[in-house]
């Protein structure tokens, strides 16, 4: 029961139903899933470095931009949001643990395998899946052996998804402290359980399409060729129903974390928070309907690329009001900057950016000439690494001493910080110019008009790589920090902050009773 | 009943969701070998189900002795009833991407072949002769000529039997909460047995199609669609039976009371899904 503590040695880790180990197993799998798909990319960036062929085959290189981005989104950024979840919903709300913790353990354990799997293809004949993540048909049915594991380990990605949403979604709804109303929630949680529901409700369609790649290629079904009735454009309608709201699984929990950060460190109230709330909603609901902004090169009717393009710049404006709360939340706030706070910020400002170019590329007749650019590159880049990666660091170290019970090096996280985000912009920006100059993505060589800027990029990935060694050095040695307090920070709001640093094992074994509650939200 | 008094309800470790990793991964690297073309595959593939089989009887188990044991509170069983809940929603979804499928060929790409929207030269240049129509193997004749299922005789039988098997199933619900006992056993019985009865003349459905009719998974999209949509939901008709066979075992064992049965309606649930998904079916597939 309540009362029992942690299993000796290996067995605590492969039989947990703890949120807590399961958590931190969650944080590792996608840091360690981080440095893969970035030694990915930094052999992209590497072979980019100057235009010609020089350290890799253009066959590698395409096995590396499709594993680099399938690593990236299902590995490391969605297991890192769910680690937090973990970690955090239960002591948020006032739960012990899970709702259904035998559950959780299995989806966790699940991804290795997936992983493993799909890590394993590199050495098959005919190499790694190298069609890119989005596996369109008829290109991703040249894949060598390859084939059938990338199909299943998607697969497996997608039950332990579907199960850890299906887990957090029932946590929240019915694990919440008695006087916890929903619209007293905070926004990490908040935001979780909308991401929560995207995920059990594209992740399955997820696993339709590719079920109808493995059966073009192996059963003689004709879903994807045109001589059959089929339509290789439908895998994408498909796909891209599943891809969008995807796009929001990786950010909402990134809007989460912000909303947490920004009021702790500005000492006031986050500003309209049921505003949020109704905005985080909004952006779920319309990610449903805009998913052929992803195709406009590939033949639509003109009333669908106009509603198409419509509804993808209505999402602008529920994205603005978060960006407009957050700016409210710090106006005459008290603002201090540590790193939690600097990571946030400069969330805040980049994805803006990122935003921004998002809104030029749903332009129909812009988009047919950024289409497949590295604009699309840059774009989708500053909201996935300034954006969601920066928020993982921010979430990081902002609840690194109630995990560990230690402060973390401080000028070390701030090395980190500015180093990490000289980096980010060296290596990204210039990608928007190479893109409107017409230098195509997934493409191993390129015109010599583009080296000075592709050489920019490729010194400023590198340097970013390297930054986040930083980030294991302040792991390892967070241990040796200061003992933290309970409250960690100066003004923080929620209940995990009325729990001892480090949280015990069990945080709470009978419901919080309600005054605690009160004192942690008013 | 408030749970607010009550002290929270943490399960005890457990070795099955490893163990179900390791059937997993057997599962799909024997499968994805066998595809490949190596015979072994095959069996590590069964090696994997067999795993698979083993660790849910183990962890069903366990929940069911729990559960008898009298270890759940009412917190427990609405964690459940909820994660039963979004379950389906996300079986829901799954069968959401094959219909999606379907109707994107009949009204978007199957037209666009035969030269609608402004695909005049598609169907001049590429596919010259072809007239749009369904049911369609496509402007390549994918499979050969064949002929469709009408939606009556069998598929309409096994409508019938279907929406039968979802009254006697309630009917079995209303009997465990009044407490009749034999009531229960006899129309939840009777609830399996027609949705193995399903099972079976479906089967007869698909020889008859591949002998007689030429219609087989290969028959270009109407193949495809039709093949892939009833099959799954064969699939699903037959895990819910077997599902309804063991709660019936679990009622002549004397589990579930009338206030205490997820069990019971989670498969309820399941059945009642799977008899939503083919009243689509027979709507879009057979009929119109």
């Amino acid at each position: 029961m309540a009362d029992h503590g942690p299993d000796k040695g290996i067995k605590r880790w492969l039989y947990t139903t703890n949120h807590k180990d399961i958590g931190t197993m969650y944080l590792i799998f996608s840091l360690v899933m981080f440095f893969i798909g970035g030694s990915m990319a930094l052999v992209i960036r590497t072979e980019l470095m100057q235009p010609g062929l020089q350290f890799v085959h253009p066959e590698f290189f395409n096995q590396m931009t499709t594993m680099h981005a399938l690593i990236m989104v299902f590995g490391a950024v969605m297991p890192a949001f769910v680690g937090l979840a973990n970690w955090m919903i239960p002591m948020m709300i006032g739960a012990p643990d899970m709702a259904l913790p035998r559950m959780n353990n299995w989806s966790f354990w699940i991804l290795p395998v997936a992983f493993g799997i799909l890590l394993s293809t590199l050495f098959m004949p005919g190499g790694a899946p190298a069609s890119g993540w989005t596996m369109y048909p008829p290109l991703v049915l040249q894949t060598g052996d390859a084939f059938p594991f990338l199909i299943f380990s998607v697969h497996l990605m997608g039950i332990s998804s579907i199960m850890g949403a299906i887990n957090i979604i029932v946590t929240i709804l019915n694990m919440r402290a008695p006087d916890m109303w929903l619209l007293k929630m905070p926004m990490f949680v908040w935001t979780w359980l909308i991401t929560a529901y995207l995920l059990i409700a594209v992740m399955p369609v997820l696993a339709g399409a590719v079920t109808m790649l493995l059966t073009d290629q192996f059963f003689g079904t004709s879903f994807f060729l045109a001589a059959g009735g089929g339509d290789p454009v439908m895998f994408q309608h498909i796909f891209w129903f599943f891809g969008h709201p995807e796009v929001y699984i990786m950010i909402l929990p990134a809007f989460g974390v912000v909303s947490e950060i920004i009021p702790t460190f500005s000492r006031k109230p986050l500003f309209g928070h049921d505003s949020m709330v109704y905005a985080a909603s909004c952006i779920a609901f319309l990610s449903f309907i805009v998913w052929a902004h992803h195709m406009f090169t590939v033949g639509m009717p003109l009333s669908g690329q106009l509603f198409f393009m419509f509804a993808t710049m209505l999402i602008a404006v529920p994205t603005g009001v978060k960006i407009f709360n957050w700016i409210g939340t710090m106006w005459r706030g008290s603002l201090t900057f540590e790193t939690p706070m600097l990571f946030a910020l400069a969330f805040v400002f980049l994805f803006t950016i990122g935003g921004f170019s998002g809104v030029m590329l749903a332009m129909v007749p812009a988009d047919i000439q950024y289409h497949d650019s590295y604009f699309v590159v840059a774009h989708f880049h500053y909201v996935l690494v300034p954006g969601s990666i920066f928020s993982l660091f921010a979430a990081a170290y902002y609840w690194l001493p109630k995990w560990t019970g230690h402060m973390y090096n401080e000028t070390a996280g701030k090395l980190h910080f500015w180093l990490s985000t000289f980096f980010v912009n060296l290596t990204f920006f210039p990608m928007h110019f190479l893109g409107l100059a017409g230098m195509p993505r997934r493409i191993p060589d390129y015109s010599t008009q583009f080296a000075d800027f592709n050489w920019m990029a490729s010194v400023g990935a590198i340097g970013f790589g390297l930054s986040q060694l930083i980030f294991v050095y302040v792991l390892l040695t967070c241990k040796k920090g200061a003992k933290a307090t309970d409250r960690v920070w100066e003004a923080p709001k929620g209940l995990e902050w009325t729990v001892p640093s480090p949280a015990p094992y069990h945080t709470f074994d009978t419901p919080p009773v309600k005054r605690v509650a009160q004192e942690a939200f008013e | 009943m408030s749970h607010a008094d009550e002290r929270y309800y943490v399960p005890h470790d457990s070795h099955w969701p490893i163990v179900g990793s390791i059937g997993l991964l057997f599962l799909m690297v024997g499968v994805s070998t066998w595809l490949n073309g190596a015979d072994l595959g095959f069996w590590v593939m069964m090696g994997g189900v067999a795993v698979i089989v083993t660790m849910m009887i183990g962890w069903f188990g366990a929940v069911i002795g729990e559960s008898q044991g009298g270890l759940y509170n009412a917190q427990v069983d609405k964690s459940f009833r909820m994660g039963m809940f979004w379950f389906i929603f996300s079986e829901v979804m799954f069968f959401c991407a094959f219909f999606g499928a379907l109707f994107y060929a009949r009204n978007m790409s199957i037209p666009w072949l035969g030269g609608e929207s402004n695909n005049f030269f598609t169907n001049l240049l590429l596919w010259n002769g072809y007239e749009s129509a369904w049911p369609t193997n496509g402007p390549g004749e994918v499979g050969g000529d064949f002929e469709t299922m009408g939606p009556f005789g069998l598929p309409l039988i096994n409508t019938a039997i279907l929406l039968t098997s979802s009254v006697t199933v309630t009917i079995a619900h209303h009997a465990l909460i009044a407490g009749q006992r034999k009531i229960l056993s006899t129309f939840l019985a009777l609830t399996f047995l027609l949705g193995f009865i399903f099972v079976y003349l479906q089967a007869v459905e698909y020889i008859h199609a591949y002998q007689d009719l030429n219609l087989k998974l290969t028959s270009g999209i109407y193949g495809s669609t039709f093949f892939m949509l009833t099959g799954f939901h064969g699939m699903h008709v037959t895990i819910g039976a077997i599902m309804l066979f063991i709660i019936w075992l679990r009622v002549v064992k004397g589990h579930f009371t009338p206030q205490s049965h997820f069990g019971f309606e989670a498969v309820a649930w399941y059945w009642h899904f799977v008899d939503v998904v083919w009243v689509g079916l027979y709507v879009f597939v057979y009929w119109m």
